[in-house]
């Protein structure tokens, strides 16, 4: 019957089921449950939401197999999970731990300062994060099957994800704009390969599916991610450092599939009580910024 | 010359984009339905691929589900769509919408977490030429009713299924360039449309 696994068709396949959804960072079973039942597309597993990791410091790393198999075993949606940029072991092990994608994260404590996962050994997705187009090719060519921008996790600012925003997707717009001569200079600009180069410049588009992550604390930051060309988004500490959990995750998912539709913002928004609390990313140091690790 | 088809997806979260770009190519008249007043006119709707819970929640609160029962057109259900439109699902959460359209019982991830995720060969009734198909954390029919049509089967299960107006598959044919099981719900919906007029 020629059946195959792990094929890249087959990887950035479940990514293309996620579009059009929120996927929400939980640290429990029962936080799982409440992201399923508002209508979350995926979860993803971790230890510490990144507004803790941010307060806490020290070393982030994968979350323990126990919590894990916890939330895999609540929930029927797609559970991710997050290792250590360059961590292949990690990886490794979240593969034999059968979750449904690895997010490489910058979110965690960098394993490598040089390398990133070679991602085309695992029969596993992989998402990995990007504050620009060169970035993302990067990763796309190392075998992501998802891409994220990074915005800035932990902190309930919009701002560095709009930034990310703007330079992948007017990235891609200028591409389409160069002569095909002009493409070669471009790739070597970018730090790209040039068959992705060429690939994007042809289409309009990133080959894989492209979410928004990093600071999205409200209804209406998700619909502005949606109108800037997400396909979709990650909300990590916005939902469960918020005043009321539950009724804000389910106008989130309402929210990123009308995001179009300002009469359904409105109503969505309404009395979710205080949002996370939040730090400015212009208040921070370069030392203090996430989206920063990872090359 | 026919009237193109009016073909609506609904567009409340999943793989909507890959339909609405190969009912185009087709010659429909696709567009994205997240309302009910959406669906009026249409000859035909898409449930695509997606997050079955989700899908669920986000019909039910938009008031899809009376509609999309009332609806008059083929529909076209894949894998998450599947499932909406079977009659039951061995293993649904308690409060997942199951419309009945299709006299089914289906699995869901019946194949497994993604890591069994594949592509294969299936073999079409009536055709000779292999058809690719993808699935993703995929369902499977567990029963089919004496009126189901079944089209296509993996490892003795049915994976594409007819009834009457209504198709359902457990792949996803949006993700490869093989066009077929689209033509036939254009089909389906033609058929669809003269037995109204």
């Amino acid at each position: 019957m020629n059946s195959e696994i792990g094929t890249m068709r087959v990887k950035s396949g479940l990514a293309e089921m996620l579009k059009g959804g929120v996927i929400m960072d939980v640290t429990t079973a029962e936080q799982a449950k409440i992201a399923e039942d508002a209508g979350a597309c995926a979860v993803m597993a971790l230890e510490r939401v990144p507004a803790d990791i941010r307060a806490q410091g020290g070393v982030a790393r994968m979350a323990d197999p126990t919590k894990i198999r916890e939330i895999q075993e609540a929930v029927t949606i797609p559970v991710m999970a997050k290792a250590r940029i360059g961590h292949f072991a990690e990886a490794q092990i979240l593969q034999a731990l059968e979750v449904d994608y690895i997010d490489e994260s910058e979110v965690l404590t960098p394993a490598d300062e040089e390398h990133h996962i070679d991602k085309w050994g695992f029969t596993i997705p992989f998402v990995c994060g990007c504050r620009n187009l060169g970035e993302a090719l990067r990763r796309i060519a190392e075998g992501a099957a998802m891409i994220r921008t990074k915005g800035e996790a932990g902190t309930g600012d919009i701002v560095n994800a709009v930034r990310h925003m703007r330079a992948v997707y007017g990235g891609i717009r200028r591409l389409g704009s160069l002569r095909d001569e002009e493409l070669y200079a471009e790739a070597k600009n970018l730090g790209a390969p040039i068959e992705l180069v060429k690939w994007v410049a042809g289409n309009g588009k990133l080959p894989v599916v492209t979410f928004t992550a990093g600071g999205i604390a409200t209804p209406a930051d998700a619909s502005l991610c949606m109108q800037l060309g997400a396909d979709g988004v990650f909300v990590g500490s916005g939902i469960f450092k918020s005043d009321d959990p539950a009724p804000r995750a389910k106008a989130i998912v309402e929210a990123t599939t009308h995001y179009q539709d300002p009469e359904v913002l409105a109503r969505v928004s309404q009395g979710l009580g205080e949002a996370m609390a939040s730090i400015s990313t212009a208040s921070l140091d370069d030392s203090q910024l996430l989206e920063t690790r990872g090359w | 010359m026919e009237e193109p088809l009016k073909i609506g997806v609904l567009a409340v979260q999943g793989n909507f984009r890959e339909h609405v770009n190969v009912l185009g190519r087709l010659g429909a008249r696709a567009s994205e339905v997240r309302k009910p007043d959406q669906l009026d006119g249409l000859d035909g709707l898409v449930i695509p691929g997606g997050e079955s819970t989700a899908i669920g929640k986000l019909v039910r609160a938009y008031d899809l589900e009376q509609a999309i029962l009332a609806f008059k057109g083929a529909i076209f259900g894949t894998c998450a769509g599947m499932i909406l439109l079977a009659r039951g699902a061995v293993d649904a959460t308690p409060d997942q919408p199951l419309l009945g359209l299709i006299d089914v019982v289906v699995r869901r991830n019946a194949y497994g977490r993604q890591v069994h995720s594949f592509e294969t060969d299936l073999e079409l009734v009536g055709e000779t030429r292999p058809l690719r198909a993808v699935f993703i954390r995929a369902p499977w029919i567990e029963s089919a009713g004496p009126a189901v049509e079944i089209l296509a089967q993996h490892d003795g299960r049915p994976v594409l299924a007819r009834e009457g107006r209504i198709l359902v598959a457990a792949f996803h044919p949006e993700l490869t360039d093989d066009t077929r099981v689209h033509e036939l719900f254009c089909e389906v919906a033609r058929e669809a449309a003269s037995v109204r007029t």
